[in-house]
C-alpha cells in the first residue's frame, strides 16, 4: 500500500467530505467527530456517489416504540435508495456479509512529520502548522 | 444483491454512454414554483390556489405526502446547483441524466400539485390544463427528447374530454395520463368515454402510481409507515389492472394501450395467474369477457420497470421478467426520485442483447410510436 496525501485537515470541515482521485479510484474522505474515514465513492448497488450520502446516526430499537441513537454522523445513507453503510469500515447495515463499500486506512499527520519528496505536490503545499489527511491505497 | 466493488472504475464506465440509446418512460419534471404556471393559469385560479390551495383526498391534517424517505422524495444528488427543487432545472437534468445515460426519449410524468387528487374538478381541470401547456413550453420545446402527456382528472369526464380534444389538436402529446386512484376503480363505465377517446386518437393511457384517492391505500386501512405504504403501490395497481380487465375495458376497446408506470412488475405474474384461474371458475359472472384475462393483459397492457424487485439471485429476476413477458416491459428510471434506477446497473438479470434492446428501447418505441 502506498500513502497518498489527499488534503489538509482544514480542507474538510466536520460533517463535510472531499472527493479525491487516488490511483484511479474515486475516493471520498469524510470528517466526522474529529475522525477521518475514506471509502470508495460509489454505492455497490447502482453506483450512486456516496459524497452525497446523508451522514446519519445509527438508529436501533430494542423493542417497538423504543429508539436509540448512537454514533451520530457515522452511518452513511446512500443518496439514491437509502442503503446504509458504516463509515468506519464500509460494512452495510442490512447485509454485512455480502455488501459493503471498500474502505481505506486513513491517518492524520502533521506537515513537518511528512517526508519531503513527491508528496510535496503543487496542489498541497506543506505548511508546518497544518496537518494532513493520508489515505492508504 | 451486489458484490463488493473493489476496483477503480474503468474510464469507459465513468464516461461512455450505454451503447443502446434508451427510452426512459418515467422522468419527473418539477415546477420551480407555482409562479411558473401563471402564464397558463387564469387569474381566477391563481387566486384560488393562493387562498385555498389544494383540496386533497387525504383523511388527516398536514399529511403532505412529502418528504417520504428524503426531501421531496428526491435523490440527494439531484438538487440543482441553481436552486429550486429536483427536476426543475432542464440544464441540470440534461447534464445529470439525459446526456450521460444517452436518453433518446424521456417521457415526462408530472406529479406537482397532486394533480390527480384534486377534489374541486374545475380547479383540477385548470391546473391540469396549465401543466399541460407548461410541459410543452418549459420542457418539450426546449429539449425535443422530452415528451409530454395530457394530464386529466377522470372524475370530471366532460372536462377531461375537452382537455384531451384541446391537446390532441396541438398534436405534440404522446399519451393521456389518468389517476391511479380515482373515486372509483378505473374499470368503471363512467370513465369509458375517456378510454374511447384514447383509443380513437391512438394515444396510450398512462397510469402513474401514487397520490391519494380518498380511500385507504391498502385493503387493511391506513398504513403507519412509509415503507408500509410503499408496498401498497403494487397491490393498488394490481387492483386497477383487475378492474380494467374484468369490467371489460380491453374487451370494449381492443386497440387501447394501457401503460402502468412506477408500479414495478414483480406482482404481475401472480395477479394474472389468479385472474385466469378465477375466470375459469366464475366465467358466468362476467360473460362480457370473451377471452382469458391474461390474454387481454398480454395485448393491451405494458408495465414500466421501476421499482424493480430485487431477488437475491439474478436468475429469479430473469424468471419474473419472462413471466411478465419481455415485450411487456418498458424501461423507466424515475429520475430524480430517491428510488431512481440507473439503466446501466438496474437489471441484475442476465439478458441477451436483443432482450435489452426491447426493454430499454423498442417496446416503448412501438407503444408510443417514436
Amino acid at each position: 500500500m502506498a500513502r497518498h496525501i489527499v488534503a489538509s485537515t482544514s480542507e474538510i470541515p466536520p460533517g463535510g467530505n472531499k472527493v479525491v482521485d487516488v490511483a484511479g479510484r474515486d475516493i471520498v474522505v469524510f470528517h466526522v467527530n474529529g475522525e477521518f474515514f475514506a471509502l470508495l465513492n460509489r454505492c455497490p448497488h447502482e453506483g450512486a456517489p456516496l459524497e452525497k450520502a446523508a451522514c446519519v446516526a445509527r438508529l436501533t430499537s430494542p423493542e417497538p416504540g423504543v429508539y436509540e441513537r448512537s454514533r451520530v454522523g457515522e452511518m452513511l445513507r446512500c443518496p439514491w435508495h437509502g442503503w446504509e453503510f458504516d463509515m468506519r469500515n464500509g460494512q452495510s447495515w442490512f447485509d454485512p456479509k455480502r455488501v459493503r463499500v471498500r474502505s481505506y486506512p486513513v491517518a492524520v499527520a502533521r506537515g513537518d512529520e511528512l517526508q519531503k519528496g513527491p508528496y510535496v505536490a503543487e496542489t498541497f503545499p506543506v505548511h508546518v502548522e497544518d496537518s494532513y489527511v493520508i489515505v492508504e491505497v | 444483491m451486489s458484490d463488493v466493488i473493489d476496483r477503480p472504475l474503468l474510464e469507459e464506465e465513468k464516461t461512455a454512454p450505454t451503447r443502446l440509446r434508451i427510452v426512459d418512460c418515467d422522468v419527473h419534471p418539477s415546477l420551480r414554483s407555482t409562479d411558473d404556471l401563471n402564464e397558463f393559469l387564469p387569474k381566477r385560479w391563481q387566486q384560488h390556489l393562493k387562498e385555498f390551495g389544494s383540496h386533497l383526498r387525504t383523511p388527516y391534517l398536514f399529511t403532505t405526502p412529502y418528504p417520504r424517505s428524503s426531501p421531496l422524495i428526491a435523490r440527494r444528488d439531484a438538487w440543482p446547483p441553481t436552486g429550486g427543487p429536483p427536476g426543475s432545472d432542464l440544464a441540470f437534468m440534461q447534464k445529470q441524466h439525459l446526456d450521460p445515460l444517452d436518453v433518446e426519449f424521456g417521457i415526462l410524468q408530472v406529479l406537482d400539485l397532486f394533480i390527480f387528487s384534486q377534489q374541486n374538478l374545475e380547479f383540477g381541470a385548470a391546473i391540469q390544463r396549465a401543466i399541460n401547456d407548461w410541459q410543452l413550453a418549459f420542457w418539450s420545446h426546449r429539449d425535443p427528447r422530452l415528451k409530454a402527456s395530457i394530464l386529466i382528472g377522470q372524475d370530471g369526464v366532460d372536462l377531461a374530454i375537452a382537455e384531451i380534444e384541446r391537446c390532441a389538436r396541438i398534436g405534440e402529446y404522446i399519451q393521456i395520463n389518468v389517476s391511479p386512484r380515482a373515486n372509483e376503480p378505473l374499470g368503471r363505465r363512467r370513465y369509458w368515454p375517456i378510454y374511447e377517446r384514447a383509443e380513437a386518437l391512438d394515444l396510450p393511457l398512462g397510469i402513474h402510481v401514487g397520490g391519494y384517492g380518498g380511500h385507504a391505500p391498502t385493503g387493511g386501512g391506513w398504513p403507519s409507515y412509509y415503507v408500509e405504504e410503499h408496498q401498497s403501490n403494487a397491490h393498488t395497481i394490481a387492483a386497477q389492472l383487475a378492474s380494467l380487465v374484468i369490467e371489460g375495458v380491453p374487451e370494449r376497446f381492443p386497440k387501447l394501450k394501457i401503460v402502468f408506470i412506477e408500479g414495478g412488475f414483480g406482482w404481475i405474474a401472480s395477479a394474472v395467474w389468479r385472474m385466469d384461474q378465477h375466470f375459469e371458475r366464475f366465467r358466468s359472472e362476467v360473460p362480457h369477457l370473451k377471452r382469458k384475462p391474461s390474454e387481454y393483459v398480454r395485448e393491451n397492457f405494458w408495465f414500466t420497470t421501476q421499482p424493480i424487485d430485487e431477488p437475491d439471485e439474478a436468475r429469479h429476476l430473469r424468471a419474473l421478467i419472462e413471466w411478465v413477458g419481455i415485450d411487456r416491459l418498458l424501461f423507466s428510471s424515475d429520475y430524480p426520485h430517491w428510488d431512481f434506477d440507473d439503466p446501466r446497473f438496474a437489471f441484475k438479470a442476465p439478458l441477451t442483447e436483443a432482450e435489452r434492446r426491447k426493454i430499454f428501447s423498442t417496446n416503448a418505441r412501438a407503444v408510443y410510436k417514436f
